[in-house]
């Protein structure tokens, strides 16, 4: 076991009054005195804060970078405006995936990235044994990562960083908060508009400081960034998506741009391409306990009629928004369909459920002003 | 009228061969917002420390145990559509389970109050 991580941030969390669990190698804040289900409801009726600078933000950059990377990830990139933000996945030559994340094309052959913390080192090997030399990796592991993120994100973020107003889903930019340089992204992992903003870290408390400070704000922790996530129906690695899901297993099918899907030409392709052609084996879906009121959790398992296994619940939990349990998992492709009556398996009795969009609360990002 | 206290965090209220048992006050804090309890069938019986009831917060599923060996007679259902009360009043309204006490000599190995509050104290 290796020592915890501290995050630039951790004294003024601790200032705060965060509590903190190891995550992804790192102490986390976990929840603040406001408690997850107030900092849940808080983030879809105003502004949540969260650190996240746990996630590895890297800087590949050199001749045929583009065209390097795209072998990695089955997202279009060549098409990519400067600016634009696409999400992804790592793949692995089975299909698998070894990493979601985020890729900002910053010019012809410069791209950023955010990788998830708790894989970033792996990440950074997988790049290094595939990336040509002349291509070259940066680790930015001297930056802090804050996203913030609700419906009254813009116009308060807005007030300190006014190109935030503008700034339309999945678009980012580089500017300046008080002579310092940032990056501002729009997007984030909560379902709602929202921001990410990467800063030095000898500047981060300072900026922490002032978004504490904007009224519409409270700091969130990882336990309220779950359900959040859940909620609105997006992935987290290491429940939802593994080595052993495939993005077509895992219904990621929409971050697979045309032109890849017939040209292939990324790690996996020949397995992910014939699963969008014939189906895949199983699919990711949402899935909800027929009384309503039963949390189905992370590794609850699903049953036929029958009683064979059919498949399990990768992430699942309460949501305080859509006030009651959400859930998704897996369940092989013939029982995918909405409305499937299976049987989960809690705590040795069976409960009846059923086969529902993954999506509880809807999206709310801003693509149009 | 006595109150006792297990080192899993709940509370027993003995009236006669009764008790009453629900989780503490420090034991709903630690959970965070209840969302969900599970609640013991009527006349079942229970072996002390054996799981009969389940608590959930946002957070985590969370077992409750006999505190002593009996028969559960009454379920608190007001729980099943107000979970909340776990955490407003834990030590009163939040009650989970009534018990007809079997051997009520296993009350001796419960903690009292102060024990209790020792107890936690070593845990924070």
């Amino acid at each position: 076991m290796t020592a915890l991580h501290s995050l630039t941030l951790e004294s003024f969390h601790q200032s705060i009054g965060a509590k903190f669990a190891p995550f992804a190698g790192y102490r986390m804040p976990i929840q603040y005195p406001l408690g997850v289900k107030g900092e849940h409801l808080h983030t879809r009726d105003a502004v949540g804060l969260f650190d996240v600078s746990h996630m590895g933000q890297l800087l590949i950059q050199g001749p045929a970078s583009t065209e390097a990377l795209e072998r990695l990830v089955p997202a279009a990139l060549q098409e990519m405006t400067p600016g634009q933000i696409r999400y992804s996945q790592l793949t692995l030559d089975t299909g698998g995936i070894l990493d979601d994340l985020m890729l900002t094309r910053w010019d012809t052959d410069i791209w950023g990235l955010v990788v998830n913390g708790a894989c970033k080192h792996a990440d950074m090997a997988h790049f290094k044994a595939h990336l040509p030399d002349a291509v070259n990796m940066t680790y930015i592991d001297d930056h802090a990562l804050i996203a913030i993120q609700g419906p009254q994100a813009r116009q308060a973020l807005s007030r300190i960083i006014p190109e935030a107003q503008d700034l339309l889903f999945m678009r980012s930019l580089k500017t300046s908060w008080k002579g310092c340089d940032i990056t501002l992204s729009c997007c984030g992992y909560t379902g709602e508009d929202g921001y990410e903003v990467s800063i030095a870290n000898d500047q981060a408390r300072d900026f922490a400081e002032a978004l504490t400070d904007l009224d519409e704000t409270t700091w969130v922790g990882l336990g309220a960034r779950n359900s959040l996530r859940l909620e609105t129906g997006l992935c987290l690695y290491g429940n939802d998506l593994t080595p052993d899901t495939t993005p077509i297993e895992a219904d990621l099918l929409w971050s697979i741009q045309k032109r890849r899907r017939t040209e292939g030409g990324f790690l996996g392709a020949e397995t992910i391409l014939k699963q969008i052609n014939e189906g895949a084996p199983r699919k990711r879906v949402g899935l909800a306990p027929m009384d309503g009121r039963t949390p189905l959790r992370d590794h609850t398992v699903l049953k036929n009629a029958a009683g064979d296994v059919v498949g399990e619940i990768t992430s699942g939990g309460f949501g305080p928004t859509h006030n009651g349990p959400v859930s998704m998992g897996y369940v092989t492709q013939k029982l995918s369909t909405l409305g499937t009556e299976l049987i989960a398996e809690v705590r040795g009795k069976a409960l009846a459920c059923t086969v529902c969009d993954p999506i509880f609360v809807q999206q709310r990002y801003r693509r149009s002003l | 009228m006595t109150v006792k206290y297990t080192r899993e965090h709940e509370w027993i209220r003995i009236e006669g061969d009764t008790a009453t048992v629900g989780i503490t006050f420090y034991a709903q804090e630690q959970l965070g917002d209840v969302v969900f309890v599970e609640l013991p069938d009527p006349d079942t019986s229970a072996d002390q420390g054996s799981e009969v009831a389940v608590v959930e917060s946002v957070k985590a599923a969370s077992d409750i145990y006999a505190p002593v060996t009996g028969t559960i007679i009454e379920s608190n259902e007001e729980l099943s559509d107000r979970p909340e009360l776990v955490n407003e009043d834990p030590e009163n309204d939040g009650w989970f389970f009534k018990m007809q006490l079997s051997d009520p000599t296993e009350l001796d190995d419960l903690l009292d109050e102060a024990d209790y509050q020792a107890f936690i104290q070593e845990e924070l």
